[in-house]
């Protein structure tokens, strides 16, 4: 074991698998996007651009929670659903249907954060679950993986939601500076997130706790407090997501809102790096494994491949990343 | 001098007190919400509801049944949704032409993927769940372009509805099918060395190996057998519904685990029990009935969403007041 | 001359191009004890594993019980007739004791396990102990030596005609090395070899006939036990000349003692203290300046009255003063803030956090006092961490490399340079020098002695009495929960610790102790 131990990688020999292991993320995306400049037509225009990046958006808004979560050690079963609760709560404010007011932009406001409050508040029980009752953290946000979309069903008694508000649409429908709002939240929210891993008390609580509990605690970490706020984040995260996902469909259907998205914000954060063992986490790296995925779903529909041979490559494409990784990680 | 060595302390007994509710504790749940059922409703014992009840939450007990296998050894397996999709589109496809070749085909299909989950869990070295969360995905693309994005309706003049909807000595044959399963799944985990491996890997799978134990194999057969389970239940469900359904199975893989979680086997691995597995899927899937018959009493009306609420709640006190009963010395 | 059971001849293996082993020996006779010893990277793991499969070597001859051996996983290692007892005992936890003995060669009846033959068999095993338990109980109720005894039945039980121990007396107390002892000798009788590695050198004079020793992957001696001193044996592990060891087996020679029982108010004054089963009636006190020894076997309450005190676990009666204050902290954070520090016993599951860097290892108790509004100061930070892998002597690559790359010695010393930056007026010492190497266990003991000089009280808790006797102004003696003896540093010898350790055998102490 010790043996092992000293023997720290070979700096003198360049090892190309190394390398490619430790940059593979970025090198795929930019050998696809090479790709497509080839091989699909006008694949480098603002549309196709925005097209993508629209899509993508909610999967990295929801992403960078997971990579925080992720990164302590955990992960969020719950934010589909958590998706959908916001995603049922705002219509029901912005629309007046609980209370009623009088200016729009009041109630768009008030819609938008209590919503995502209160995806934020579920997000905290997630939290007070696994720290109090020390319950997985799959076992525990699966309650409201289950319990989330029924409530969502229940408050809005499963119907259909159609809307057309203009002030509150913005988030998924407007520009501004030519680019799409919920783009630009997401690049505010992933730089957020990367500023707070590297220069934050916060970030490096988070790192520590998963990278080893124990000692985290005894260094005298505020481990219970650190992990409670990392899922109140994840639940913040899915709240936006939901609010520009119902935004985009001009309606809120409770049944799909955010529906399978807990598994792809996980492969987006696997994808990109951060290690589901805890203990690293790689925000812009989640933000890559995003585009990746992505990004190979639209070469495939943009070369006639159908959507469902689509899902095939991107199980291919997430094992040989994270298989990728894993390499770099038992050499170093 | 020969010495007699007693457990050391409380916290053995502590543990044996919490894996015997975890065990017999969700007996006693399902004992108590069958005798309220009874008492409240009058058909509620009756052999329809009863058939009916079991028809249905046979596939569900062959997909918890390999999910149980999985999670003891301490992995998990997200896949089994999409593989009981792509088995039920499979076994579609091929009923023309009789129930053996469709049946055979669904299962196919489902052992297909468990084969190559395994091959990725035990070879590549990828975690269980990021393995299984890529093969759910190419399973179900896989079911989306066999069915053509579409449900194929299953053949009627090969009998191959009668294993879903038939019954054999009153028993709907999906439950006795299930219920065969479950037999030799008690036996191989309690009489053979395969199935106490699968107990040692999920205790401590470092050990396992340095005791000689054939971990990969182990595991490997065991994410086999998750994917072959998860195919037959893929066929039932086919035949059932007389189509093969290409987006059915989602959300499968996690009521599956929390039938497992609900019926005391430890996520970490290495403590499970089959019988209180199938005693998980039922009380899940009964919560679902009594909501039913509730509203058939005609004096509250709750509607179908309630069930994921409550389900969502009886989790919640099963994983809490298992966390507290774990809890060592308070 | 007995017959050789194994040669391994000019055994080499490369990790990523870096030589663990060249060209190392070992020969092992039929039916002996046989001491492995090497400082930390010497080679000995990588030997061993190689042995039992886990690695494949490069380069080298095997020969076993008359054979080529050339095994490829511990599973035909083990068919083959070698069995290892690892450092962290390798059971199944949740399985019952029979399970752990017999999985891999279960006993059948009609294909099917036939478990009353399987529970006979692992009693009439584990009887070879003369220890009786119920074997149908889960592995995880019993102590570590039972497991220890279950694991090396386990051994038996497969035929071995090798039995590989790897620090096997780590996490037992005397009594328990006692027992263990015996089943080694009676390992020797059946004609069963054994290879011994362990770091306390006193065992293998006790129990051991050869000795080899490893030093930068190579074997550089091998000797009959009797034929070397202890002295001779360091020096050899080291590569010294045997004048260059010092006279001392610590590094605390030049320590001044203070011993004086005067008016001076305690800096940290436990009383009564109850905690748990573990902690029932400790008592002690320690001023400023003072290196305190706490000595006890194992499970006498020391690392759970440390635990007490920084906060960890919570007290259940008596009174801690810290300068003459009540002190209760609720949690570590709350005796970081009084001014405490704790390094903790195990490195690896307390210590350490693996995939951060040295500096961020380094710092990561100061953190709060290096961030304004939570955000870090990274030059105040770089800083630091270098003042400290300097004064320190921390070998790494930089500031920035892994800490799990480290040798065990240099991991301690970032865990301790981890508390000495937050400038504590105590800090609590686990077992310091468990686990290292005799240069950096030095080192270490010689930091401990300036820290002190510097002012800085220290608990600490050892179970090598050397260190305690050598470097502590005062040593209390807890046994099994209680305080029952103090000394001070003139009053200290082995002999009167040991006889208070071990005073007296409560009745109390039948259930869970192996002898």
């Amino acid at each position: 074991m010790s043996d092992l131990v000293q023997s720290a990688p070979n700096s003198r020999s360049f090892r190309w698998q190394d390398f490619f292991a430790r940059h593979g993320t970025l090198i795929v995306l930019l050998a696809l996007l090479v790709f497509n400049m080839i091989a699909t037509p006008n694949f480098l225009s603002v549309r196709t651009l925005n097209v993508n990046l629209t899509q993508v958006a909610t999967i990295v808004i929801v992403a960078v929670g997971m990579t925080m979560v992720i990164a302590t050690g955990g992960i969020d079963l719950s934010v589909g659903s958590l998706m959908a609760i916001a995603g049922a709560l705002a219509p029901l404010i912005f629309l007046g249907k609980i209370v009623h007011f009088g200016n729009i932009y009041v109630a768009v406001a008030v819609a938008m954060v209590v919503s995502v409050l209160v995806a934020g508040a579920f997000g905290w029980f997630n939290g007070w679950l696994i720290t109090h009752f020390k319950i997985q953290p799959i076992i525990a946000t699966l309650v409201l993986f289950i319990a989330g979309r029924g409530i969502a069903q229940v408050v809005t008694n499963g119907n259909l939601q159609a809307f057309k508000v203009p002030q509150f649409q913005f988030i998924g429908l407007d520009r501004w500076f030519g680019i799409p709002v919920q783009v630009i939240v997401m690049i505010i929210l992933v730089a957020a997130a990367t500023w707070t891993m590297r220069n934050t008390l916060f970030g490096r609580q988070i790192l520590a706790v998963g990278g080893n509990e124990r000692a985290a605690r005894l260094c005298g970490m505020p481990v219970s407090k650190t992990k409670r706020w990392v899922y109140f984040i994840s639940g913040i995260c899915a709240g936006i997501a939901g609010l520009v996902v119902i935004a985009i469909n001009s309606s809120s259907d409770a049944n799909l809102v955010g529906l399978g998205m807990e598994l792809d914000a996980i492969a987006a954060v696997a994808v990109g790096g951060t290690s589901l063992s805890g203990g690293r986490a790689s925000v812009l790296g989640t933000l890559m494994g995003a585009l990746i995925i992505q990004l190979v779903r639209f070469t495939l529909l943009a070369n006639g491949i159908p959507d469902a041979a689509a899902l095939v490559v991107k199980a291919a494409i997430i094992v040989a990343a994270v298989w990728l990784q894993r390499q770099n990680g038992a050499r170093a | 001098m020969t010495q007699s060595i007693t457990p050391t302390g409380s916290q053995g007994i502590s543990k044996t007190i919490m894996n015997g509710l975890g065990r017999h504790g969700v007996v006693l749940a399902l004992a108590l919400l069958l005798l309220f059922g009874a008492v409240r409703y009058e058909h509620f014992l009756g052999l329809f509801n009863i058939s009916t009840v079991l028809r249905y939450n046979s596939m569900f007990a062959l997909v918890a049944l390999g999910m149980c296998f999985v999670i003891m050894t301490g992995g998990i397996d997200l896949s089994v949704g999409s593989t009981a999709a792509l088995g039920s589109v499979v076994a579609a496809l091929l009923s023309p032409y009789g129930v053996i070749i469709g049946t055979l085909g669904g299962v196919f299909a489902g052992l297909v993927i468990g084969c190559i989950n395994g091959l990725i869990v035990t070879r590549l070295r990828i975690l269980p769940f990021i393995t299984t969360l890529a093969t759910m995905l190419a399973a179900s693309g896989s079911a989306l372009l066999l069915s053509k994005n579409q449900s194929v309706s299953v053949s009627y003049e090969s009998g191959f509805t009668e294993l879903g909807q038939g019954d054999f000595l009153n028993l709907p044959i999906p439950a006795i099918i299930a219920g065969v399963f479950y037999i030799i799944a008690s036996l191989v985990l309690n009489l053979t060395s395969t199935g106490r491996t699968v107990l040692a890997i999920g205790g401590n799978e470092d050990a396992s190996r340095l005791m000689g134990l054939r971990t990969d194999r182990i595991k490997f057969l065991v994410y086999l057998a998750s994917g072959g389970l998860a195919g037959l239940a893929g066929v039932i469900l086919a035949s059932q519904f007389g189509a093969g359904q290409p987006i059915e199975g989602v959300g499968w893989e996690l009521f599956a685990i929390a039938s497992v979680v609900v019926g005391g086997t430890l996520l970490t691995g290495g403590v499970g029990s089959v019988g209180a597995t199938l005693a998980g899927v039922l009380l899940l899937g009964l919560i679902f009935n009594i909501l039913n018959f509730e509203n058939g009493l005609g004096w509250i009306s709750l509607s179908a969403y309630w069930q994921s609420v409550i389900r969502g709640l009886f989790l919640l006190v099963v994983v809490i007041l298992q966390a507290r009963l774990s809890r060592p010395n308070d | 001359m007995a017959l050789s059971l194994l040669s391994m001849q000019r055994i080499s293996k490369a990790f990523g191009g870096i030589p663990a082993l060249s060209a190392a020996s070992l020969q092992i006779d039929a039916g002996e004890v046989h001491a492995l010893v090497g400082q930390n990277g010497a080679g000995k793991s990588t030997m061993i594993k190689i042995l039992t499969g886990y690695y494949r070597k490069d380069a080298g001859d095997i020969q076993f019980d008359g054979a080529s051996f050339d095994v490829e996983s511990p599973q035909a290692a083990q068919m083959g007739g070698i069995s290892t007892i690892y450092q962290e005992i390798n059971l199944v936890p949740y399985r019952s004791v029979a399970e752990n003995i017999c999985l891999g060669r279960e006993k059948r009846r009609f294909g099917l396990l036939d478990w009353p033959a399987m529970y006979e068999d692992a009693r009439a095993l584990i009887a070879r102990f003369n220890i009786n338990i119920d074997v149908r109980q889960p592995l995880m109720n019993f102590n570590t030596a039972t497991q220890q005894m279950i694991a090396i039945s386990r051994a038996i039980g497969f035929k071995a005609k090798l039995v590989i121990m790897d620090e096997p007396t780590s996490s037992l107390d005397e009594r328990e090395v006692g027992v263990l002892f015996d089943v080694i000798r009676q390992l020797k009788a059946d004609g069963v070899s054994v290879i011994f590695v362990s770091h306390k050198l006193d065992e293998l004079y006790q129990v051991c006939d050869r000795v080899t020793i490893m030093r930068d992957g190579q074997s550089v001696k091998t000797a009959a036990m009797a034929d070397l001193t202890q002295l001779e044996l360091i020096a050899a592990m080291l590569g010294r000349d045997i004048a260059q060891v010092s006279r001392h087996t610590t590094a605390f020679g030049d320590r001044t003692f203070q011993y004086q029982s005067g008016p001076e108010a305690p800096l940290l004054k436990v009383s009564n203290l109850r905690a748990g089963r573990k902690v029932l009636d400790v008592n002690f006190n320690m001023r400023r300046g003072e290196i305190i020894g706490l000595a006890g076997l194992l499970g006498a309450g020391r690392t759970e009255t440390a635990r007490v005190i920084f906060g960890e676990d919570q007290r259940q009666g008596g009174l801690v003063e810290l300068n003459g204050v009540a002190f209760n902290p609720r949690d570590p954070a709350d005796a970081i803030a009084a001014g405490l520090g704790f390094c903790s016993e195990d490195r690896k599951l307390d210590g350490i956090i693996p995939d951060m860097s040295v500096a961020e290892n380094l710092t990561l108790v100061l953190l709060p006092h290096l961030s304004k509004a939570g955000i870090v100061d990274e030059t105040a930070k770089a800083k630091i961490v270098e003042t400290f892998i300097a004064r320190l002597g921390v070998k790494c690559s930089g500031p920035n490399q892994k800490i799990r790359e480290l040798s065990g010695g240099n991991q301690q010393k970032v865990l301790l340079a981890r508390w000495l930056a937050t400038n504590p007026d105590l800090l609590i010492l686990d077992e310091p020098t468990r686990g290292i190497d005799v240069g950096a266990k030095a080192e270490i003991q010689s930091l401990i002695n300036a820290m002190a000089k510097d002012g800085l009280s220290v608990l600490m808790i050892s179970s090598e009495l050397e260190e305690v006797i050598e470097g502590a102004d005062r040593v209390f003696v807890l046994r099994e929960g209680h305080s029952v003896a103090e000394f001070a540093h003139k009053d200290l010898s082995e002999q009167a610790i040991m006889q208070a350790m071990a005073y007296s055998e409560p009745a109390t102490t039948a259930a869970g102790a192996a002898s």
